[in-house]
């Protein structure tokens, strides 16, 4: 299945624009893509006519041009005939965003466009999806520009049965500084499924990270889509809604009972090497750090802080998540202590969590990170920065990233987001080190990297 | 694994919707795996006999298409060490509802564990492991992967369960025979990927196991609509 067409295409046809309502989703779509991406686009309406300066198409056969992607927003029962019509005029592929297929009872409607699509090997995406947000390329979310937050572009792909919860993570991923290479509603999934998307993602240089909303999968398609899942050398994350059993069925075994259907999901991701996130706030800490660090870590947890309260925090954390914050040696200890100033280092704590105290200074907390670098004792450097305290400056951020590079270990940092602090984020996260909202988030950022 | 008379045993019991006991250890034991010795008798001099082989002491069950829980009904005799107590069973048996037949089972010992599979709708079989008895009905200590499985899958399968080191043999405990419960597992998963079609879930429980062999005790094997 090609599906370059579908999300990098050049020329696009918008069908059902109106000439006289503005607000129509296909109006919006058309508006943002005519000014705002390189799509060559067209609108299309059966009456003709036309929207401000530009021509309304009454056909698609009428297009100037061979057409990569058609945007289908028509009511849903002339959605069979304008996907025939699409496939007669050689357009390559379809985004199907109007509902009222499926999941509003016409489940005859669906099987048309789906039998029509696989005779003619025409891939669509949806129905009763947004599409794509595909940057540089295409935008096919009926979402007025100036109410979506985008966040920066960069190499996390989301694919999500809800266009609402894709379009809330993209504001989560926004507040958190993570950057997406695609962001793709499936909707009903009736032709393009998460599989051939996986696939599709895969090879797509642009994107490192591949993350999926799933509320379920068909007969079958679960069982296909971890085995392809297993095979990616991209890490692949879950984040699953419908855990709790709908109703008590009655049930004649144990294993029947206890292998319920979250249950078995659980298993046979886990078993395929997906990482689950519980929830949002893993969903966005698991993209960040596998969009930064491909190395795996066994878990070797060394934390540095200016606050013994923060360490313990971090420690119980890890111990939630099983994950080690082992004893330094005699001889590690040592050098962290030659290392820092005179004045820390009477009152400081060299155990794991090196607590350095509020009188520490950059320049302490990059000697006890070169330490922590160079030893095989830790495989993943946890920073907790207070950002308040006077020795701390502006750039820790890089200063810390240069360590990392250099010993080729994984850091990550906790710093509170909160505006003041913002420089300091950046000076972590435009430099290659995740940062994290929470202490726990930091350590669950640690909890991704041991994925194998 | 799937050969001719298997696949008439699960023809044949398709009326019912699920295995007799008896047919089920015939298809387990066909498949390679180890089942007690036993016999199904109906009639005193049947039982007597067929006991005399097996030896004392003996398990005695209910056999009819209309009893799935055999505990629910009493339908179960553990323990039987002589031809009195083996006949009062029989006897109890005959005026149970379907009555097909006694079970007559040798005693098993060992570490009782469950081994079953659901066939789940999004990813086709699925096998559970566990520890029997309470081990799975209260503290539900048990884990679960998709089948097929491969080795790596068995043995993380093992560790994962709280209980573990009760099959490493723990405070004097004689240890099982860890790779005979690894390729019970794994023939397991095997033949479930072989039946898929006709399975909905199925119980091996309890599964024997001690330092030498696993030897399946009861199997239950309910099959889809």
């Amino acid at each position: 299945m090609n599906l370059k067409p579908l999300l990098e295409p050049k020329t696009m046809a918008v069908i059902g624009v109106s000439a006289t309502n503005e607000r129509h989703p296909a109006n919006v779509i058309f508006d943002k893509n005519n000014h705002r991406y390189p799509v060559e686009v067209f609108a299309v309406n059966p009456k003709g006519g036309r929207l401000h300066d530009e021509k309304l198409y009454s056909r698609i056969n009428d297009l100037p041009k061979k057409i990569d992607l058609a945007v289908i927003a028509a009511r849903a029962e002339f959605v069979p005939d304008v996907v025939s019509q699409c496939i007669k005029a050689g357009v390559k592929s379809a985004a199907v965003i109007s509902g009222g297929f499926t999941e509003g009872g016409r489940k005859d409607l669906q099987d048309k466009i789906v039998d029509m699509a696989r005779e003619a090997s025409f891939p669509f995406i949806g129905p009763n999806c947004l599409g794509i947000y595909s940057p540089f390329h295409v935008d096919t979310f009926f979402l007025p520009i100036e109410r979506m937050v985008k966040p920066n572009i960069g190499s996390v792909a989301l694919v999500s049965q809800s266009g609402g919860i894709l379009v809330d993570q993209m504001i989560k991923f926004s507040q958190q500084g993570v950057g997406m290479s695609k962001a793709i509603s499936i909707g009903n999934k009736a032709f393009v499924r998460e599989i051939d998307l996986l696939r599709y993602l895969v090879a797509d240089s642009t994107t490192k990270v591949i993350a999926f909303y799933v509320e379920g999968f068909d007969e079958d398609e679960g069982r296909d889509f971890v085995l392809a899942a297993e095979r990616s050398p991209k890490p692949v994350i879950i984040m699953k809604s419908g855990k709790s059993e709908a109703g008590h069925r009655a049930v004649s075994s144990h294993t029947a009972s206890m292998a319920g259907d979250y249950a078995s999901f659980k298993a046979a991701i886990a078993q395929h090497n997906i990482l689950e996130a519980a929830n949002e706030h893993e969903l966005v800490s698991f993209c960040e750090v596998l969009s930064v660090y491909q190395q795996s870590i066994d878990g070797k947890i060394g934390i540095i802080t200016a606050s013994g309260g923060h360490g313990a925090m971090a420690v119980d954390a890890c111990a939630t998540e099983k994950i080690s914050v082992p004893e330094l040696s005699q001889e590690t200890k040592d050098k962290l202590k030659n290392a820092v100033s005179d004045n820390v280092r009477t009152i400081a704590s060299f155990n794991n969590p090196v607590d350095l105290t509020g009188s520490a200074i950059d320049d302490d907390f990059v000697a006890c990170a070169k330490i922590m670098g160079a030893t095989d004792e830790i495989d993943c450097i946890v920073f907790l920065l207070l950002p308040y305290i006077p020795g701390v400056t502006l750039d820790i951020g890089v200063r810390l990233s240069q360590v990392c590079k250099k010993y080729k270990k994984p850091i990550i940092a906790y710093v509170p987001h909160v505006e003041k602090y913002n420089m300091m984020i950046d000076g972590f996260e435009l430099n290659g080190i995740p940062a994290s909202s929470s202490i726990e988030g930091a350590v669950l950022m640690a909890k991704a990297l041991m994925r194998k | 694994m799937l050969n001719k008379e298997i696949k008439s045993i699960l023809d044949k019991s398709k009326q019912w919707g699920w295995v007799l006991e008896p047919d089920a250890k015939r298809i387990l034991s066909l498949c390679g795996f180890q089942t007690p010795k036993y016999a199904v008798a109906k009639e005193p001099e049947e039982a007597i006999a067929a006991t005399r082989k097996i030896g004392y002491p003996v398990v005695a069950k209910i056999v009819s298409p209309e009893i799935i829980h055999k505990s629910d009904v009493k339908g179960v005799v553990v323990g039987i060490k002589d031809d009195e107590r083996l006949l009062k069973a029989l006897e109890k048996f005959r005026k149970l509802p379907g009555f097909a037949g006694m079970l007559i089972d040798e005693m098993a010992a060992g570490v009782e564990l469950i081994i079953g599979a659901k066939n789940d709708l999004q990813f086709g079989p699925m096998i559970l492991l566990g520890f029997g008895g309470v081990g799975v009905e209260i503290y539900k200590d048990v884990s679960l992967r998709m089948a097929p499985l491969n080795k790596d899958h068995v043995e993380s399968m093992m560790k994962e369960l709280k209980a573990y080191p009760l099959l490493t043999g723990y405070r004097g405990s004689k240890p099982v025979n860890i790779a005979a419960v690894q390729s019970t597992l794994i023939r397991f998963s095997k033949l479930m990927m072989d039946i898929q079609d006709y399975f909905e879930s199925v119980d091996l429980n309890p599964v024997m196991c001690d330092g030498k062999s696993c030897t399946i005790v009861d199997a239950r094997i309910m099959l889809n609509d």
